[in-house]
């Protein structure tokens, strides 16, 4: 057998033709399906992804909520505690003053009435001295006369 | 051109030969060709697989993981039609069957004279005459071939008869079925000739219908150049469908056959 040339020609023409045929028309549509369902993959996974990305997200961002809720919680108890202890400090305070005044009230109180009870034995001592001195002289001395040297003595008592 | 067409077209449905015989069943003669090239086309099958197994992603599938996943959810979903049960072995064996019968009609689209072009030329350089230089690289246009795959099929179809009713559910199927148990020897017969016609239709139907391409693509190469390319584009562009029809049949078949061997009647 011996191989003709020009059919072997027509046949690699045919061959190309052909080739170049399923280039065009056949191939396009086989891989533009593929690719299609390729990217439908790819979007699916990136779906998931995001997914999971936004529920980590809310999470953490629940988390944070939640951790800020408790910090302010802890802020407000704080306070509260140290306003109650202010208040329990500002209420010593005044109970403090008020009895530092009521007790120097009371020493003003007796300091007075020490000058009182003073003054009136004062008083009683010039009276009793006169009534002394009036029984030692039988005579009635002049109060009056003599006031400057009663008071005089009652200042010495 | 030196040789006749009558010649030519003999000479192109020559197989590459170990033997001489020209019977037409012999135990003597293997078509190297065919097992050949159907073995490099099986193992390219593999090989190209097997890389994409291995490199497989759980992420966005690269181009080829791509093309790899819609033919075998395509296969998997084409015995999942049919076949109710366990598919780890049926799916395999569809997808290799598809893919494997799809290679070989590819073959068929090759320019016709090239492969024994190069042939002619190797067994030349061998020291032999280049006239006796035969080779055919269609292996489904080979009755070897065909009737190898589908005898195949045919013991499977056995063997998924006994795992789905028992050797004893299929025996009994075999000689009670379709006419009840009073006609028995017209249930044997009809069933023998029900099993017997499954490999035989298998194996003849892609034989014939690649034969007959392989045959007008030859009967084509005779014409003048230039008038070849016209039907010769118009024939190769026919095969697309015919090359895919033929391994799709083929492994449908094999899955309804088997499906019907292991569910009960």
């Amino acid at each position: 057998m011996q191989a003709s040339i020009p059919s072997i020609v027509g046949q690699m023409i045919v061959f190309i033709t052909f080739v170049l045929f399923t280039m065009k028309f056949v191939w396009p549509p086989i891989t533009a399906a593929m690719e299609a369902r390729r990217q439908r993959i790819a979007d699916g996974l990136a779906a998931a992804e995001r997914g999971a990305k936004a529920l980590q997200d809310a999470s953490s961002k629940s988390d944070q909520a939640l951790a800020e809720a408790r910090t302010q919680a802890q802020d407000i108890l704080s306070a509260a505690n140290k306003q109650a202890s202010q208040i329990v400090e500002q209420a010593k305070g005044t109970a403090q003053t008020e009895a530092e005044r009521i007790v120097a009230k009371a020493q003003d109180d007796v300091s007075r009435e020490v000058a009182r009870a003073r003054e009136e034995l004062r008083k009683q001592v010039g009276e009793l001295a006169v009534i002394g001195a009036s029984k030692i002289l039988k005579r009635e001395i002049d109060a009056k006369a003599h006031a400057d040297v009663l008071s005089d003595l009652a200042a010495r008592v | 051109m030196a040789a006749s067409p009558a010649e030519y077209v003999t000479h192109h449905l020559k197989h590459l030969s170990s033997g001489h015989d020209d019977a037409f069943i012999t135990m003597s003669n293997w078509h190297i060709d065919t097992l050949i090239v159907s073995t490099l086309l099986g193992l390219a099958f593999l090989t190209l697989f097997r890389i994409v197994a291995v490199r497989a992603t759980q992420g966005v599938p690269g181009k080829l993981q791509n093309f790899v996943e819609i033919l075998v959810e395509f296969v998997d979903n084409s015995v999942k039609d049919s076949f109710h049960g366990n598919r780890s072995f049926i799916a395999p064996l569809a997808l290799t069957i598809f893919c494997w019968v799809f290679l070989w009609n590819c073959m068929d689209l090759i320019p016709v004279d090239l492969f024994p072009l190069l042939w002619a030329q190797v067994y030349g350089a061998m020291g032999h005459d280049p006239a006796h230089a035969y080779i055919r690289v269609v292996p489904s246009a080979d009755m070897s071939a065909t009737f190898a795959l589908s005898i195949s099929v045919f013991i499977l179809i056995f063997v998924y008869s006994f795992k789905g009713k028992g050797v004893k559910g299929f025996t009994l199927e075999f000689l009670t079925h379709p006419f009840g148990a009073k006609l028995l020897p017209a249930n044997v017969i009809l069933n023998t000739v029900e099993y017997l016609a499954k490999p035989m239709s298998l194996a003849l139907r892609l034989f014939g219908n690649l034969y007959a391409g392989e045959l007008i693509f030859i009967l084509i190469a005779l014409l003048p150049w230039w008038a070849q390319i016209i039907p010769g584009l118009g024939w190769a562009i026919f095969h697309i469908l015919v090359v895919t029809l033929q391994a799709f049949i083929f492994m449908t078949l094999t899955i309804v056959y088997l499906s019907m061997a292991y569910e009960h009647h």
